[in-house]
């Protein structure tokens, strides 16, 4: 079974690959906005007197971290697969004989990490080098950060699944995008770092699925939250994953007892 | 959707057994490719190799008997984009077999092919069939596909059976007529026989339509032949797309 999804995985990673100049344009793009965030915290911090939640230095570091995995955040559904469902060669991933779940899931992991490890080099290079990107306070806030980068792009890949999953009932996907974007941009901290959040929300957004997108990664990094607490975070990135999982594979066990392929 | 029914595919209802019976078919959507829009055919080859767990040697050995009988040799490298319909075509066919599958559905298999291709893709169908067993449905409008390559034809309308059985079973359940065509030496004003009616008349060339249980093709023959100064003559069969819209017709009615 895994060696089939496997082949999956590193076909449709070498096909994000051959995208070299969108990631080209992709890092400038991410560059810019970069700065600019962190221009508007460094005017925000030069004129407030009261003590913030967040150091300035973590949070330069915190807007850097996102804009170098920006890509992982599961902004749309799997294009390829979305491809499929419009034109509905999508009859071909029901003739393969693996799990549908397993097989687009690997898809999704696939098309949400290869972009990600395009960018994220130069960025960290370029931020390390001249723009306030710090490196990790301790080996051990270096390793929970690894480790938690790894759940998240398992988190973000369940996410991108659902979402295409649920192209079979809307077809164009587009509303349910534009839902994920918002959703998952402001509630997992790349708009405003979840730290500045009033305290009556800090409960809800421990609680939801998104900071285990980005939040939590990045806490670990600048070393806001100890590395002691990695194993809990990695379990709510883990926990969240299951549940989108399961409730992915209960959709698409119902989308397939319904499913007609039209125009053949 | 059906309302009612039961399939069965080699033993196996396909809705409830979807990956064994995955395993067991291969399927070729003529307007739809399985192969990786961005890479080399080869490396789709090999996708559907460790898709379908097929065993190296194996793989290996379907692959040389395939890329030569359809001359894929000089595609496999090419990325899937940059193929014509046809290269596309023929690439896709060896795709769906690599896992040597005894039934092979194939849906407007030569729909939009140039004739080399199209001629290409016929001879490897037939060959398969004969030389590998492989059973293989196949749907089309294409009749001359229809003519060349089936040995039990069934005829579909909104979801029933208009007729099952061989083309010649179908020929005679539709009609008799034959089909006689005569070029003349001169062109002449109006052609008529007692027992055959014109159907179409273009400069030299007659048409004639006949039944051959009232009227013997030689006696016709020789009458017409007598009545007109005939250069060339010969009777065929109604084709087949004649047949098949008639069927529909007498269904309609």
């Amino acid at each position: 079974m895994l060696k089939a999804q496997r082949a999956i995985f590193s076909a449709a990673f070498r096909t994000n690959l051959q995208y070299r100049v969108a990631a080209l344009a992709g890092i400038g793009t991410q560059l810019f906005w970069g700065f600019i965030r962190v221009m508007i915290f460094e005017a925000f911090y030069r004129s407030t007197s009261t003590p913030q939640p967040i150091s300035y230095p973590q949070v330069v570091t915190y807007v850097w971290l996102s804009q170098a995995t920006l890509l992982l955040l599961p902004m749309r559904a799997n294009p390829e697969i979305q491809a499929m469902i419009r034109s509905g060669t999508v009859a071909y991933e029901l003739l393969r004989p693996v799990d549908l779940y397993a097989l687009w899931y690997s898809r999704s992991l696939a098309s949400r990490t290869a972009p990600v490890l395009l960018r994220a080099a130069p960025i960290f290079l370029v931020a390390g080098l001249f723009l306030g990107l710090q490196a990790p306070p301790s080996l051990a806030s270096a390793a929970a950060w690894a480790l938690s980068i790894v759940a998240a792009m398992l988190l973000s890949a369940a996410f991108t699944t659902l979402v295409t999953i649920s192209l079979l009932w809307t077809v164009s996907g587009e509303g349910m995008s534009h839902l994920l974007i918002a959703l998952s941009s402001i509630l997992s901290g790349i708009i405003v770092p979840l730290p500045f959040f009033p305290d009556w929300t800090q409960a809800i957004l421990n609680f939801l699925p998104f900071r285990g997108l980005m939040d939590i990664p990045f806490r670990l990094y600048v070393g806001y939250v100890s590395p002691s607490e990695v194993f809990s975070l990695v379990a709510h990135q883990l926990a969240w994953t299951l549940v989108l999982v399961f409730l992915g594979r209960w959709l698409l066990g119902r989308a397939t007892r319904r499913l007609v392929v039209q125009g053949g | 959707m059906p309302d009612s029914g039961r399939c069965e595919v080699l033993g196996r209802v396909p809705w409830r057994e979807r990956v064994a019976n995955a395993r067991d078919i291969g399927v070729v959507f003529g307007q739809r490719t399985q192969l990786w829009w961005d890479l080399p055919v080869i490396e789709s080859f090999e996708l559907l190799r460790d898709v379908y767990r097929v065993p190296q040697a194996d793989y290996a050995r379907m692959r040389d008997e395939l890329v030569p009988l359809l001359d894929l040799h000089p595609l496999l490298d090419v990325p899937v984009r940059q193929l014509s319909l046809g290269q596309r075509m023929r690439c896709d066919l060896v795709a769906a077999l690599l896992h040597a599958p005894t039934l092979l559905y194939l849906d407007e298999p030569t729909i939009g092919l140039d004739a080399v291709s199209k001629l290409a893709v016929r001879d490897f169908i037939l060959r398969l069939n004969r030389e590998r067993g492989v059973t293989i449905i196949l749907t089309t409008h294409d009749m001359d596909d229809i003519e060349m390559l089936c040995s039990r034809v069934m005829v579909i309308n909104q979801g029933r059976i208009l007729a099952d059985g061989t083309l010649e079973g179908l020929r005679a359940r539709v009609t008799r007529e034959r089909w006689l065509i005569v070029d003349l030496l001169q062109p002449v004003e109006e052609v008529s026989d007692p027992d055959a009616t014109v159907i179409r008349k273009d400069g030299r060339r007659v048409c004639l339509r006949f039944d051959p249980e009232l009227i013997s093709p030689a006696e016709l023959i020789h009458r017409v032949t007598t009545k007109y100064a005939t250069r060339d003559l010969f009777v065929q069969n109604p084709p087949i797309e004649e047949i098949i819209a008639r069927l529909y017709e007498d269904m309609r009615c």
